[in-house]
């Protein structure tokens, strides 16, 4: 079985955000970028697939600016096999909504013929949590979100996904698209020598006019802020105070 | 929490400073190889090896009389390190290594040591055993004790110092006993020994200096030895652990009293030929310097880091011109005494760094057979083990006082980078050693050679300094002057060598100063290109810093040896 995850170049989890003086967006200019963690445990899931026998290829696919080949070395680092670079922008400004990402993906999966696409359940930057659920519909395949458990039965994924309340385990047929949560596995590290081997592993590059997709954006951003700062916290001396201003300053009781 | 090196900095030293893709192309590899190995370093040095450096800190290895333990985050650690191949980087791969440049390797131990410097030096330590082992190890030895350690399987420790020997090794005692065998038999005592009892891996491979009886006495009989935890057959050898130190940083790090031939003889082997074994640590040791003005800068620089952040986050205080005390109290980084103590901290800790790489780059250009190189690393070494671990510990000391009473508590990291960066002015030769190698040695060596080789390299940034006119004219008369006192002082180094030495580490710290001004000034000309306009702002602006506030200090010390000075030579001992 051939496995597809796709990956996104985002802004690194430790960079603290800062918001561009004009309110269009965040700054990402001279900004550390990495992989999407959720998408580094969606390779690593793949990964550990092929290393039990359930997958033979792995296929990493990234849409983006032209930098976004270095994600994708870092996840054939971590022992995907190829990788397809779809070059949809040129400003690292511009971000690829879900929906044209989806009909990409859509398009790679008819070239591809994977039998499983395994994808974060969302990306850090915008949070969309929209892309997997699209190319499910996009494809007619099944889907099962928030995954912290994979098996593949045969021609069956048992996901146990992580639901509101608790978890609830699923089963859906292949070829399926798993969007996967934290706690699914711990993802390795790229190791130098397989750092190594990555450089003669296969890129290939290719457009959005390639796969006869429109990428221009559906959306438009109306303004972007700072969430406000959360404002100091009162000390309060007893418990009748506390109800107090619940109910008559918060009004919340 | 991180703050342990910033990125965007160490790439601007290795790709906009130094030229590394120059270095990378000629030896097969190329940037994007060389950011995702950074990158790797990174995230292990994030994950795996900064969450438990204030553990280890606060408890550090015990030994009950038969075990030392550790905390199991220790061996986790070592592990991850193994598994991504770290212990590999730097080896030839005619040797089982991934031959990559000595810079890069560097680099990416800037990570690892900034994070947690206390574990850092057991693969650290692992390395340096190995890189001497490659270069005068027999094919045997190689095969039996190199291999492992590039394999991430077996650690090694360097056993110098004993208890009335440290900075005199002329004076050490443990000796060697020939045996039939070829193999020789180990008695005496070791002390201060970094990893030199653990029970991680599966073995510790002892490198130690010994005395051959009938040998010449001093230096010249002073022979290497390889002296394995386990012998072939897998039995214990004759080396015992007497004790640990407890200390004042660096507290991860097991340091050892280790005793040699308790039971009839440490079965060892010597390491190229008998009573060479000084010249051949000392070859090893020049890195090892190098290694340790790395690992200074970078313990300042995350010092610095935090101190940043901590200044952006600490309200206190309002503006001077600001009358109205019911306005919100501001970032203690808005008061220009604040920034004035970060501009301190950063030409310090940054500066080093940038040092330390700079020496590092010289390492990858000697290796590649370049001429001259090698009198450039004879005189900047002292420079460069001593200089960051006077100065980047300064810059920890500076994040304290940017923390105010918190900075003073174990709650904020920066009290034990700084516990932990003041072992580098000590090990690897003191202080005083350096100045005393530099001026006794480097400074007299082929007529002034390395000397002159300095000067030129700084004449070629002075002549690409257009941009500075101030700061090149500057730098320029200093050289000049310097120049001129050392053709003084050397004139009477013959004649009167007790006053010429006297004035050693005066002329280590002079000759610092003016190698820093360097730096920052090519930092500086580097910056100009930099995509972010507020980069190469700070960069200048911390130049100048160091030109106005530090570099004057030049002066009087100038004056100093231009006399050479006999105060303290000329104080009696009984007036303390
Ligand atoms: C944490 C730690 C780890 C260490 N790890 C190792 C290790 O792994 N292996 C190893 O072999 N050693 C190790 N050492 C030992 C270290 O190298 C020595 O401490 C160092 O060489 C100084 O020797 P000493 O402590 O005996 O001090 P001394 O030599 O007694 O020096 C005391 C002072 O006298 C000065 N002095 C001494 N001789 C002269 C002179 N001729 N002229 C002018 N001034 C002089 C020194 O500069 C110093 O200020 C370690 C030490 C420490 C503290
Ligand atoms: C061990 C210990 C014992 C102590 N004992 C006592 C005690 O018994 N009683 C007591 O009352 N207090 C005590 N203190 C508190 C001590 O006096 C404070 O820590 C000290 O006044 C500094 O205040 P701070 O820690 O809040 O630092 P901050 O005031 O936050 O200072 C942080 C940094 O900002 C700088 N800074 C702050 N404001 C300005 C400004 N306006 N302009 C320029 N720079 C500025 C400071 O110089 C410093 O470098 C103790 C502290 C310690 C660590």
């Amino acid at each position: 079985m051939k496995v597809l995850v796709p990956v996104k170049r985002v802004i690194d989890y430790n960079v603290k955000v800062r918001v561009k003086a004009d309110g269009s967006g965040v700054d990402l200019a001279n900004v550390k970028m990495s992989m999407n963690p959720f998408d580094e445990i969606a390779v690593e899931e793949a990964i550990r697939l092929r290393e039990k026998g359930a997958a033979e290829e792995i296929v990493v696919v990234s849409i983006g600016v032209k930098q976004s080949q270095e994600t994708l070395r870092t996840a054939l680092a971590m022992g995907a096999d190829r990788a397809i670079l779809i070059n949809a922008a040129d400003d690292v400004h511009t971000d690829i909504e879900p929906l044209a990402v989806a009909k990409l993906l859509a398009a790679v999966v008819a070239e591809e013929q994977p039998g499983l696409v395994i994808a974060g359940k969302q990306a850090i930057d915008n949070d969309m949590n929209a892309t997997g659920q699209m190319l499910s519909a996009l494809l007619g395949w099944s889907q099962a979100t928030f995954a912290s458990e994979l098996a593949i039965e045969g021609d069956n994924a048992v996901v146990t996904r992580e639901v509101d309340g608790g978890l609830q385990t699923i089963k859906v047929k292949m070829p399926a698209i798993v969007t996967v949560d934290l706690r699914l596995n711990e993802p390795r590290y790229a190791s130098l020598p397989n750092i190594m081997k990555a450089k003669k592993k296969p890129l290939e590059e290719k457009t959005p006019a390639d796969y006869g997709v429109d990428v221009s954006p559906r959306l438009s951003v109306v303004k972007t802020s700072e969430p406000p700062e959360r404002a100091a916290g009162v000390m309060v001396s007893s418990v009748e105070e506390l109800v107090g201003k619940l109910k008559n300053e918060a009004g919340v009781i | 929490m991180p703050n342990i090196l910033d990125a965007t900095d160490l790439n601007f030293l290795l790709y906009d400073l130094l030229d590394i893709e120059a270095t990378l192309t000629a030896t097969g590899h190329d940037r994007a190889i060389a950011d995702a190995i950074l990158t790797t370093a990174e995230r292990l040095a994030e994950d795996m090896f900064q969450p438990f450096a204030a553990k280890a800190d606060a408890q550090e290895p015990s030994f009950d009389g038969t075990h030392v333990h550790l905390i199991p985050e220790t061996e986790a650690a070592l592990t991850a390190y193994a598994q991504a191949g770290f212990p590999a980087a730097g080896f030839a791969e005619a040797d089982g290594g991934m031959g990559l440049p000595y810079l890069l390797c560097q680099a990416a131990a800037g990570w690892f040591t900034a994070a947690n410097v206390g574990f850092a030096a057991y693969p650290f330590l692992a390395l340096a055993a190995g890189n001497l082992l490659a270069e005068y190890g027999t094919e045997a030895q190689k095969a039996a004790y190199l291999t492992p350690i590039i394999e991430g399987r077996y650690f090694g420790t360097m056993c110098l110092s004993e208890p009335q020997a440290g900075s005199s090794l002329a004076d050490i005692r443990t000796r060697a006993e020939p045996q039939d065998d070829g193999s020789y038999r180990l008695f005496g005592n070791k002390m201060w020994i970094s990893g030199g009892a653990h029970e991680m891996g599966e073995n510790i491979i002892h490198l130690v200096l010994a005395k051959v009886p009938g040998g010449p006495a001093g230096t010249k009989g002073i022979s290497l030895f390889i002296v394995p935890k386990f012998l072939e057959d897998g039995t214990l050898n004759d080396v015992h652990l007497a004790g640990l130190n407890h200390k004042m940083g660096y507290r991860g790090t097991t340091n050892c009293a280790l005793n040699f031939g308790e039971q009839g003889g440490a079965v060892g082997y010597l390491i190229g030929e008998e009573n060479r074994g000084l010249s051949v640590m000392f070859h090893m040791m020049n890195e090892a310097r190098i290694g340790v003005g790395q690992g200074a800068s970078v313990l300042g620089v995350s010092g610095y880091l935090h101190a940043v952040e901590y200044a952006r986050e600490r309200t206190q205080g309002r503006a001077v011109d600001n009358r109205d005390p019911a306005s919100p109290m501001v970032p203690i980084i808005e008061h220009a005494d604040v920034r004035r103590q970060l501009m301190q901290a950063r030409s310090y800790a940054e500066g080093s760094l940038a040092l330390c790489l700079y020496a590092a780059s010289l390492v990858d250009r000697l290796r590649a057979g370049e001429d001259g190189v090698e009198l450039l690393l004879a005189i900047l070494t002292p420079v460069v083990k001593s200089w960051p671990s006077e100065f980047a510990l300064r810059a920890n000391d500076i994040a304290i006082q940017i923390h105010g009473g918190y900075g003073y508590t174990r709650d904020y990291p920066v009290e034990r980078l700084y516990r932990d960066n003041r072992l580098n002015p000590i090990h690897e030769g003191t202080k005083g050693v350096q100045g005393m190698d530099l001026l006794g040695r480097k400074v007299v060596q082929d007529g002034g050679a390395p000397l002159r080789a300095l000067a030129q390299e700084i004449m070629v940034t002075l002549g690409t300094a257009d941009a500075f006119p101030q700061e090149r004219d500057q730098l320029g008369a200093l050289l000049q002057r310097v120049g001129a006192v050392t053709a003084g002082m050397a004139a009477q180094a013959a004649s009167d060598p007790k006053a010429y030495l006297a004035n050693a580490t005066i002329y280590l710290d002079m000759l610092g100063h003016v190698v820093m001004a360097w730096m920052w000034l090519r930092q500086a000309i580097a910056a100009q290109g930099h995509s972010d306009p507020g980069f190469a702002q700070g960069k200048t602006a911390t130049m100048r810093y160091f030109f106005r506030y530090e570099l004057p200090a030049t002066g009087p010390q100038l004056d100093l040896l231009e006399s050479m000075d006999r105060t303290c030579l000329d104080a009696d001992t009984d007036w303390f």
